[in-house]
């Protein structure tokens, strides 16, 4: 019984110990104990989501990498004819006059979200993480855009930028010739939409955040603080680097969220002048505007293989430990 | 403990007067960027409370003539909120309910017995969760549009359109994010107590029904208030494989609501408050289990 306590971890232990034989006679004695009946239980219980999880996501994944040398329109049955090998990926790299500017728009997002929001958001934990009248209500408050959608934070932040809005009618442009259209200008409704998506984005790095820095171990603090570090030193060269989990976890949280990117812009213009994001052409051209499914596709592949960058890491982070 | 001890420590090298100024500052910056922070959303809120005429007559910067109710009447109506507010019910508990009981049935077989398959299958779940859902659109939207669906559970005998659908998608998306959390948070819970269970001769699924599910109660309902968030707040799965309009969970069917639907802006002022204000609520109750669903995944536990 005393093995078992953390099968994952003493594992790898084992060659070591020379208890090799152990493995195999401890994995008996556990699964004896389950009958037939419990063993089929099982099958069930891993089985069926699995069966979902493969046929519903992966074998789409898959599909969406194979339909991408295809030109399918979805209306004749796929066939040999359809392969049309790189074709789609070379329109969409060379002529295609909406890629690049989507791949700018998201690049964008990331940059923002990296730089500035989450840093805000650190700021903020930081601030938040003492014994201190109205932590609570603060934090409340921070955490409140978070429980919105981004599809009904884009309705409540054009309350702000219509042209009957807060932010002309501040400015002294009342009548609707002389406002500023914030949301229709192609060069200024993306800083306006990251900024609505910062204001929800803060709030979600201090809630992670926090909970890091409530796992530290209050003695190292105590231990800078006693040699005569300051509140900064305590924070830049003692906390961040022990919190180096949650900062990952927190980057690759912030680069998913960017690459996700679709509610808000879609909710304001489509997607459409000054708002392409990678996600909403695949749509557009696929679904809603036009039946280019292999097209589609191909962006599909590139927004795939871009996320597998954060999603291979996080994987990693949080799992790898086990094993190892 | 950590609280406590951090200022200590600090009135031992700082003098009292600093700590008190030190404290004007940091309060100060908290307020301003919690006023920066309610604004849009008071802001929504004192439009929505004012007629379009009087924002046309003395801007919306200005003090308000008339403060009614009347906008959210107006939006609740024209725009037959009621009407999708039920529809996001209708996908939304029994997406919550499917979700928790076939992920915690996954989290206790990963969490338990292990498997060479365990990691990879884990793995193959979150990675599944975090994929950006445009990426499996196009084959998803064939395949719904492909696969027959009994009368009883669709309009069209499709999956494409129906509710059985969309809740199907959500299970599937959202089983990854809950069975990592709960597998995470079961193998805290003590080996001995499932394993004398099965000794005694409980079945698997007696142990799992009598043993782990009232113990990991608390990780199940911090899931649960977050899933509903989650399912409430999704724009698009209901957007593309959802075509009938008036079937469209609220946060979907705010896409009709775009353009030219509403030309009173304050009634869409009052609308954005209606739909933003069910989840704000289910936050505020149940904040501790809102946060404790969201950093018990970040944090392993």
């Amino acid at each position: 019984m005393l093995g078992e306590t953390e099968p994952l971890d003493a594992a790898p232990l084992e060659p070591q110990t020379g208890g090799a034989a152990a493995i195999p006679r401890r994995g008996r004695s556990r699964y004896s104990i389950l009958t037939r009946r419990d063993k089929t239980v099982m099958a069930l219980m891993v089985g069926v989501p699995t069966f979902l999880c493969v046929t519903l996501i992966w074998l789409p994944t898959i599909a969406s990498i194979g339909l991408s040398f295809t030109n399918w329109r979805g209306i004749t049955p796929l066939t040999d004819q359809n392969l049309v090998g790189l074709k789609n990926y070379v329109t969409l790299f060379t002529t295609y006059p909406f890629f690049w500017p989507a791949v700018i728009h998201n690049v964008l997002w990331l940059v923002v979200f990296v730089f500035i929001a989450t840093p805000i958001g650190i700021f903020l934990a930081v601030l938040l993480d003492r014994e201190m009248r109205g932590t609570r209500i603060y934090q409340s408050v921070f955490f409140v855009p978070v429980v919105l959608s981004l599809a009904i934070v884009g309705f409540i932040w054009e309350q702000i930028y219509t042209s009957q809005g807060f932010l002309n009618s501040v400015l002294g442009h009342t009548s609707s010739s002389t406002a500023i259209d914030f949301l229709g200008n192609a060069n200024l409704n993306i800083w306006a939409v990251l900024v609505a998506a910062s204001w929800r984005h803060v709030g979600y790095v201090m809630v992670l955040y926090l909970a890091g820095l409530k796992s530290v171990d209050p003695t190292l603090r105590e231990a800078a603080a006693i040699d005569g570090a300051n509140a900064r030193q305590i924070f830049f060269r003692v906390v961040f680097p022990v919190m180096r989990p949650i900062n990952i976890v927190v980057v690759v949280i912030t680069v998913i969220e960017s690459l996700r990117a679709f509610d808000i812009a879609y909710i304001i213009n489509r997607g459409k002048n000054g708002l392409e994001l990678l996600s909403i052409l695949i749509t557009n051209n696929s679904i809603s505007e036009a039946n280019l499914l292999g097209f589609g596709s191909a962006i599909a592949v590139v927004l795939l293989l871009v996320s597998l960058v954060p999603i291979v890491t996080f994987l990693v982070r949080t799992m790898g430990r086990d094993t190892v | 403990m950590s609280e406590i001890a951090t200022p200590a420590v600090q009135v031992s090298v700082a003098p009292a007067g600093r700590i008190r100024w030190q404290r004007v500052v940091l309060h100060s910056v908290l307020i301003s960027f919690s006023l920066v922070w309610l604004f849009p959303i008071l802001w929504t809120l004192f439009s929505a409370l004012r007629p379009y005429g009087d924002v046309i007559a003395d801007g919306a910067v200005s003090w308000p003539a008339h403060l009614s109710l009347d906008n959210f009447a107006t939006a609740w109506t024209v725009a037959s909120l009621p009407k999708y507010f039920v529809n996001t019910l209708i996908v939304a508990i029994p997406a919550v309910l499917i979700t928790l009981w076939v992920s915690s049935m996954l989290a206790y077989v990963f969490a338990r017995f292990s498997f060479r398959l365990n990691l990879f299958l884990l793995m193959m779940f979150t990675a599944g969760n975090l994929l950006p859902p445009q990426v499996i659109i196009v084959p998803l939207y064939r395949i719904y549009l492909a696969l027959p669906l009994p009368r009883l559970l669709s309009d069209n005998g499709l999956v494409y359109d129906s509710y059985f659908g969309i809740i199907l998608i959500h299970i599937v998306f959202q089983t990854g994010f809950c069975t990592f959390v709960l597998s995470n948070y079961m193998k805290t819970i003590s080996r001995e107590l499932t394993e004398a269970a099965l000794v005694d001769g409980a079945s698997l699924w007696t142990t799992y029904r009598r043993v782990i599910l009232p113990l990991a109660r608390p990780a199940l309902a911090a899931l649960a208030t977050l899933l509903f968030t989650f399912i409430y707040n999704d724009f698009f799965w209901a957007l593309i494989l959802m075509k009938t309009g008036d079937k469209r969970p609220i946060t979907s069917a705010l896409n009709n609501f775009q353009g030219s639907f509403f030309t009173d802006q304050n009634v869409l002022a009052a609308m954005s408050f209606i739909v933003a204000l069910p989840t704000i609520l289910v936050y505020l109750v149940l904040s501790k289990q809102f946060v404790r669903g969201l950093t018990l995944g970040s944090t392993k536990g």
